[in-house]
């Protein structure tokens, strides 16, 4: 187990080393700090003094090392269009993508789950076979596509939802919050909706797969030849082992609702991280790509890393199969 | 004519002739392919043509609705280019730069996997490390950042002409490690057989068994899951276009043809949106469809990540 524990953190170490001479790469050859620093009136000379104090006439590596060992103290240079730290701006953007996403879960997990047993227990009912075609038309439907329709349809023609933006916040321990307010909560309806749509039909296919897999089983055989009541059969013994692998590919998905935050913020104008990306994109404002790049690379590695252990813990096999 | 004859009788045909779904959405991708393929000839008018569009035809709503034009049939976008023209186009570009990732993906994936599986030993685990590593990463992820760092090293003027071969490697190498595996997995089936053991007997290179005798066999799951990842790769391209990442608005994909559609929906002007959208779900649908008829034909033992 410690091996397989060290094994894990080492590979997680030389991703982040990977991710951040991307990330330096990056700023090296695209970005110009001197840019950022002074105008255009300072003469080459000028510029080429500073640069030298600044240390960007230093070998490739002296500049890499300098580069990791800021980022470890947490600094990630200033943004070139906030000038504030990138770090700073991320944190600040953060909260509203945080919110996306927990609002996204919960509709997630309350609408797959009972969706997905349903169609496990009666999977001839129309309801189950209404879901199952649905759920093949939703794969093929994307994210952006979906919040533009409901767009149209609920702000434009009936003008019962805010299309865009957070609505009012409330900052709550620093925390710049839209769960605290009737308008905040209305304008989380729409982006959340259109962001659960993309993750829904892999998930109601995936709960039924597990459910119709776990009913088939021994055990469960041998609950109903006991005479249990039905509603104990499929909620206690058969859900109860459907949510090991639901949970596993949930946290695996993650790090791909993640990526439809993106999309999704640029059609709600919503001001989280994903929307900063892109404006940073628009701007050139390469120190504060980077810093996105570097924070969800640790993100990634931190959330995949854990399940991994976390897996290992419960499930031998993966121990034993990583070593050779 | 004999590898007609064995088409003709083969499992294949006879289930796809037993299977409506599979017909329907066969011959609804093959009308797409083809008047994508023949666009310049098929559309109305040319929508790379600047100067065919004229600004009074702004924003004209489809034929069926008041104040259409004959002339338009889905209505115009915001330029007056004929909205009809534009997504033929689209989907042509759309396709091409899907099917170009795809081979790429293909071409890396299949190298990877075809070496690591048959060689094994260190350059094995070296290799599988780093398709594990890039499969943790989702490749919608890989996607964006690499084309915005591209977007950036280029200059919005460059990356506009360069668009579909940076989009082509773009897509091609975020996306190609279930390909290594997928090869890599059936590889490992194949290499103990008694055909290729036979092969290494009578001292054929290693080169012409890796690649004449094992790599047929392992290309079944690689035809299945390749329909997979076109849809994938024109989502992905659409999302990238959608972000202003992709396909300029001057040779619009349909992805882009969405992203300068939404900006009027305010205004009402709907279908500027809602036509592309329409055709990008029923292509990856059709897609989508065929790939699991396929898979449930063939049925390979896939490798699932």
């Amino acid at each position: 187990m410690f091996a397989f524990i060290a094994r894990r953190i080492i590979q997680a170490i030389f991703v982040m080393l990977i991710i951040s001479l991307v990330g330096f790469s990056i700023q090296h050859h695209i970005g110009d700090p001197i840019r950022d620093l002074v105008g255009e009136r300072v003469t080459p000379a000028e510029r080429e003094e500073i640069r030298d104090q600044l240390g960007l006439n230093d070998p490739f590596y002296t500049q890499y090392f300098r580069f990791v060992k800021k980022a470890c103290q947490g600094d990630l240079g200033l943004s070139f269009f906030y000038k504030k730290p990138a770090l700073e701006v991320i944190a600040s953007k953060a909260p509203a993508t945080i919110e996306l996403v927990i609002v996204t879960t919960i509709i997630l997990i309350l609408i797959s789950i009972p969706g997905g047993i349903y169609a496990a227990i009666y999977p001839k009912s129309w309801f189950s076979r209404i879901v199952m075609a649905a759920s093949t038309v939703g794969v093929a439907i994307p994210v952006f596509l979906t919040a533009i329709m409901l767009i149209y349809l609920f702000s434009v023609e009936l003008n019962w939802l805010p299309s865009y933006g957070r609505g009012e916040t409330v900052n709550v321990w620093g925390w710049e919050s839209g769960f605290f307010t009737w308008d905040g909560l209305k304008h989380l309806v729409l982006p959340s909706v259109s962001l659960s749509s993309i993750m829904l039909p892999l998930f109601i296919r995936l709960v039924r797969a597990e459910m119709m897999e776990v009913l088939e089983t021994e055990y469960i055989k041998f609950a109903w030849a006991k005479g249990l009541h039905s509603k104990r059969v499929w909620f206690v013994h058969a859900f109860k082992n459907t949510l090991l692998p639901v949970i596993t590919v949930f946290g695996v998905q993650m790090g791909i609702l993640f990526a439809f935050t993106i999309l999704t913020e640029t059609v709600f104008q919503w001001q989280g991280m994903g929307f900063m990306f892109l404006e940073a994109v628009e701007r050139s404002d390469t120190s504060l790509l980077v810093a996105y790049l570097v924070v969800v690379g640790v993100i990634f590695v931190v959330v995949n890393t854990v399940v991994d252990i976390v897996y290992g813990f419960v499930n031998p096999m993966v121990r034993i199969a990583g070593i050779k | 004519m004999k590898t007609w004859n064995r088409f003709k009788n083969s499992y294949l045909l006879y289930s796809f002739k037993r299977d409506p779904i599979a017909i329907l959405s066969f011959s609804v991708l093959s009308i797409m392919v083809v008047i994508s393929i023949l666009a310049p000839v098929v559309a109305p008018f040319n929508a790379y043509d600047t100067s065919t569009f004229d600004i009074m035809d702004g924003e004209t709503p489809p034929v069926w609705m008041e104040s259409g034009d004959k002339l338009f049939i889905l209505g115009t976008d915001i330029q007056g280019r004929d909205l009809l023209s534009a997504m033929i186009y689209g989907l042509r570009v759309s396709l091409l730069i899907g099917c170009g990732a795809v081979l790429l993906q293909a071409f890396m994936g299949i190298l990877v996997g075809l070496f690591s599986g048959y060689l094994g030993g260190k350059l094995d685990s070296f290799l599988m490390r780093i398709t594990d590593i890039q499969f943790s990463i989702p490749y919608l992820i890989v996607a964006i950042f690499s084309s915005a760092i591209f977007k950036l090293a280029f200059g919005v003027g460059r990356y506009a002409d360069l668009a579909v071969p940076l989009l082509i490697v773009v897509i091609g190498v975020s996306n190609w490690p279930i390909y290594a595996r997928t090869v890599r997995a059936s590889v490992l089936g194949e290499k103990n057989k008694e055909y290729v053991e036979a092969a290494r007997v009578i001292g054929i290179s290693r080169w012409q068994i890796m690649f004449r005798h094992v790599l047929p066999n392992t290309l079944t799951p690689v035809l299945v899951i390749s329909t997979i990842q076109v849809a994938e790769a024109v989502m992905s391209e659409a999302a990238l276009s959608f972000l202003g990442l992709g396909m300029p608005i001057t040779k619009p994909s349909l992805g882009s043809l969405i992203r300068s559609g939404f900006e009027y929906i305010f205004s009402g002007s709907w279908w500027i949106t809602f036509f592309p959208g329409v055709l990008l779900v029923i292509f990856i649908l059709v897609i989508l469809l065929l790939g699991d008829w396929l898979r449930d034909v063939l049925n390979p033992k896939l490798y699932k990540g």
